[in-house]
């Protein structure tokens, strides 16, 4: 169907609505409550666009587009709609960007700068503020001087992990989102994903290592979860050459989501002192593990699996992968196990 | 495991129902004189807390636009604040997502306008208008101001003498108010926090049925004056004025078309509404007066010209009603027998009522004088009467108690029928009223106005005879020839019932208001003889000679309100006597315990709280 967005005539899908025909066709509108596929309830109306032959303004997120519709996405009105918006949001907004975890990586703080909305011209009236935070859990924290109640964090949690571990804890004037990260988090629903915090345009909901760097001190690696074998995409966080932090990145199992396991267990390893980084070999006498060389530890591993299987067959040994290992190599040795040891024992962890 | 569930009733969405109730109570009963901004604010802070918090405009924006008008009424605000204001508010309007959002912005923005003056008021002065500050509800609402809670107290101490004095003071007509007064007074009953409005008119209903008013002596008249007024038209109006220009001792002549008093109290309410021997007796007291003369039978502008009249008296005051049936244009509508509904309750109104046996009857309106029609048509012997109105029943403007009993006398309400056109038979006579259906639309000055429902044919209603019940028109010719200003035949005077530029001439009454009830009538008959006694160079101040007893403590105890009953319908639907049953003692006595006596306690003792 055709309509014209700021004079342009465009042909929309239909069932698309405006701000995904709009986005497609490279014309930014700004949202902060929508999050695409799990949130648009449109509550913050920062979307809101004119349409001719309507006297209100309407949220592009949720507006499907119609044959004909004449749209307007930064028209005076809209503007003066948006900076209202976004002084409103403000005055409930308590918080000093420069303590804030997600300063420069904050879409409220975004769309401030870019709509000129620096201060605000009213002062908060809703919220207490220094309302009690909820940091007891070890990955998560909510600040709710920091929260707009876009709610991306409530429907996240029920509509995409399926928990429903975060709900409003007052409505109405009141408003005020619960999260689960209290003293008692261990006996909430939460299953420490982190996606809430993912999801939050703000630095409301934040995982708590995220005060160790800030957005524009770090690049990010795409890769693999190393965990199970569902393939998760993320990115991996990199700042001076070590890993701070894992983000859900978009892939075709994951959608950007990830477990508790991806997002806070699959990197601080990377650097422990613990870690195994060349091959030992036990020492009898003193029972002690000593540095050995690759050929010194192939080949004592390959003589003494010679060995087994020359004096009690190939079925005496056996092969387990870890899951952490890629595909390639997991297959790899289950060709050794069965091919060299002559033994169909084998298998691997990736059932998580 | 379970799924689904029925609503729990201990969850307080089932327990929050009183609760609701009890609010609407309070909000429905604001004093009058509530400062506007103030009424403002709690209904701002009602939306806002009707937010569910999902949107910004209306979750944070709400509370700003209330933040401000405190600011205002705090007195720390300046012009700016209301240029915010409406900047937020249109905002509001525009981008929430329903109503308890955009509507509450829509209802700040129309008070910006409507309450504009007491805006810029708090702004600039840091004060309400001048005309604020909490009133006596039931006082201030009567048109006519009297003192309502001093005649319940004395009713309650079995006063009866004086209570009807007390009402007279403001009020000549005690008995016709009892019968058929529509009480506004009771609108606003502060008694509504507890429970419900006390039945005021019952109360007076009860003074009256005890002592007749014409038996309970008028105050003495002051000396004459020489002064010589002349009042034109029997009617409440008219004959209110006449009592208090009497009581100052003024000569008065009032001039009445007709054989008896009471205008359309006489002629246009039927007699099972109100026996006309009650009728005289206010009348009668009137009378007694001793002032007053009555020229029976004379039609000023017909028989006795204005200017005559204007030239041989000192003050004139006109209130000639609203007397004539408005018509209808309507093919067929000079058919035989359709009548106006003023025309065939006047007959009656002279004994002559007309004779409907066995005949089919077709009212057409949905006003009082609709069901007052309906309802004596029924008398008259009518086998089957039907009212048909264009609107719905919600929509008539007669008054729900005249609905109810109309229909349980058996008469069919006919909604949503708009008259089209009458038929005749070969003789002439009217034998079906054709209607074209109508479906309710969309509001137009106020309330909702009915379409033709497309998709329905014209309905055929058989019947013997019409009464066209549509408004009543004031025959104003003769006296707009004579030059008193009118528009659409209303004549045109200000709040103190004088005419601009027209000395010594007063209107009132239904004449200057269009119809209207019969203690509005009697409202301005009161304020004309106060300023045709000003007029005349007097500063008369009455004394009814009795004061409102010592209040007892407020009775807390919810109650339930005492309603007068009514016969049986299936009886009283025969005859035109009287359909009102008397109260008893011990009902009366609990009713009148319920008042609150908001004379003595609350804003009643302030300066102002009553209005004169």
């Amino acid at each position: 169907m055709q309509i014209t967005i700021n004079g342009r005539n465009i042909e929309a899908a239909e069932g698309s609505t405006i701000l995904q025909t709009a986005r497609r066709e490279g014309i930014e509108i700004p949202t902060l409550c929508y999050l695409e596929g799990v949130n648009d309830i449109g509550s913050c109306r920062l979307c809101v666009v004119e349409l001719s032959g309507s006297e209100e303004l309407v949220p592009a997120c949720n507006t499907k587009v119609k044959e004909g519709m004449v749209i307007l996405t930064h028209s005076e009105r809209v503007k003066a709609a948006r900076r209202m918006v976004l002084n409103l949001l403000l005055s409930e907004h308590y918080g000093d960007c420069f303590s804030c975890e997600k300063n420069g990586d904050c879409e409220l703080q975004k769309y401030c700068i870019e709509y000129g909305v620096e201060t605000t011209e009213f002062t908060g009236a809703r919220k207490e503020k220094n309302f009690k935070k909820k940091d007891a859990h070890p990955f998560l924290s909510y600040d709710p001087d920091r929260c707009i109640e876009c709610q991306r964090c409530v429907k996240t949690c029920s509509h995409v992990t399926g928990r429903g571990a975060i709900w409003l804890g007052k409505t109405g004037m009141f408003s005020i989102i619960d999260a689960p990260f209290g003293e008692d988090w261990k006996n909430t629903l939460c299953e420490s994903c982190g996606n809430c915090a993912q999801a939050c345009p703000t630095g409301a909901l934040t995982v708590k290592r995220r005060k160790a760097y800030r957005a524009w001190e770090v690049e990010k690696v795409r890769t693999t979860c190393p965990h199970c074998a569902t393939g998760c995409q993320m990115d991996l966080v990199v700042k001076n050459g070590k890993i701070v932090d894992a983000v859900g990145a978009d892939g075709p199992s994951n959608h950007g989501l990830l477990c508790v396991k991806g997002r806070s267990g699959s990197f601080d390893f990377v650097d422990s002192p613990e870690r195994i980084r060349y091959p030992l070999i036990k020492n009898k006498a003193t029972g002690e593990f000593e540095r050995a060389t690759w050929e010194e530890a192939l080949s004592l591993t390959a003589s003494k699996f010679t060995e087994i299987k020359n004096q009690y067959g190939g079925e005496a040994l056996a092969g387990f992968a870890c899951s952490r290992s890629a595909n390639e190599d997991i297959y790899m040795l289950q060709k050794m196990v069965r091919t060299v040891f002559g033994s169909n024992n084998t298998d691997n962890c990736a059932r998580v | 495991m379970s799924k689904i569930y029925l609503a729990n009733s201990r969850l307080s969405d089932a327990k929050i129902g009183p609760l609701l109730k009890k609010f609407s109570n309070k909000v429905n009963v604001y004093p009058p004189g509530t400062c506007p901004l103030t009424v403002q604010l709690s209904l701002l802070q009602a939306s806002r807390n009707q937010t569910c918090g999902k949107c910004v405009p209306c979750r944070d924006g709400l509370r700003q636009l209330e933040k401000m008008l405190i600011r205002i009424l705090r007195g720390r605000a300046d012009m700016d604040t209301l240029i915010e204001m409406k900047e937020l508010a249109a905002m509001i309007r525009d981008s929430a997502d329903c109503a308890i959002g955009y509507q509450s912005a829509i209802e700040v923005l129309e008070g910006l306008e409507t309450f504009k003056e007491d805006y810029i008021s708090h702004i600039r002065r840091q004060e309400c208008t001048g005309i604020t500050g909490q009133k006596i509800p039931c006082v201030t609402l009567c048109p006519a101001h009297v003192d309502i809670p001093g005649y319940i107290a004395h009713v309650q101490e079995g006063n009866y003498d004086k209570a009807i004095n007390l009402i007279r003071r403001d009020n000549p007509l005690p008995t016709a108010c009892a019968m058929i007064c529509e009480h506004p007074c009771e609108e606003r009953c502060r008694r509504n926090l507890i429970d419900t409005s006390l039945n005021i008119r019952g109360v007076k209903k009860y003074a009256v049925d005890q002592i007749a008013a014409d038996k309970v002596e008028v105050p003495r008249a002051n000396p004459a004056t020489g002064k010589k007024v002349a009042v034109i038209g029997g009617g409440p109006s008219g004959m209110t004025a006449a009592y208090y220009l009497s009581l100052m001792g003024h000569k008065v002549t009032v001039y009445e078309a007709k054989e008896r008093l009471g205008g359309m109290l006489m002629y246009g309410i039927p007699n099972y509404r109100f026996p006309k021997d009650r009728l005289d007796e206010d009348m009668n007291a009137i009378l007694s007066t001793g002032n007053i003369e009555v020229k029976y039978g004379v039609n000023v502008g017909v028989d006795v010209p204005v200017e005559e009249i204007h030239k041989s008296y000192d003050a004139m005051y006109v209130a000639i009603g609203a007397q004539a049936g408005k018509k209808l244009r309507l093919e067929g509508i000079d058919a035989k027998n359709v009548f106006s509904a003023v025309e065939m309750l006047d007959e009656i109104g002279h004994d002559r009522k007309p004779d409907y046996t066995g005949k089919t009857v077709a009212v057409i309106g949905g006003g009082n004088v609709a069901m007052d029609a309906a309802r004596s048509a029924l008398r008259c012997g009518a086998a089957d009467v039907r009212i048909v109105y264009r609107r719905r029943q919600e929509d008539m403007t007669a008054l729900d108690t005249e609905i109810e009993s109309a229909v349980m006398e058996g008469i069919e309400l006919m909604l949503l029928q708009a008259p089209k056109s009458i038929e005749k038979d070969e003789e002439g006579n009217c034998c079906a009223l054709w209607t074209q259906p109508q479906m309710i639309g969309p509001y137009r000055s106020g309330r909702p106005a009915p379409v033709d429902a497309a998709s329905k044919e014209p309905l055929r209603i058989p019947c013997d005879v019409i009464l066209i019940a549509v408004g009543q028109d004031i025959v104003s010719a003769p006296f707009e020839e004579f030059g008193m200003p009118a528009q659409r035949n209303v004549f045109q005077a200000g709040l103190d019932t004088a005419i601009a530029n027209m000395p010594g001439i007063f209107v009132g009454g239904d004449c200057a208001t269009g119809p209207a009830t019969a203690i509005r009538a009697i409202a301005a008959g009161k304020v004309a003889a106060h300023n045709i006694d000003e007029y005349l160079g007097y500063h008369h101040k009455l004394d009814c000679g009795v004061k409102a007893p010592d209040a007892r403590p407020n009775n807390r105890i919810p109650t339930g309100r005492v309603n007068i009953q009514e016969r049986p319908a299936y009886l009283r639907k025969h005859d035109f006597e009287h359909v009102e049953c008397p109260m008893t003692y011990e009902e009366i006595q609990q009713e009148c315990g319920r008042c609150l006596r908001c004379d003595v306690f609350g804003c009643g003792k302030l300066d102002g709280a009553v209005d004169k």
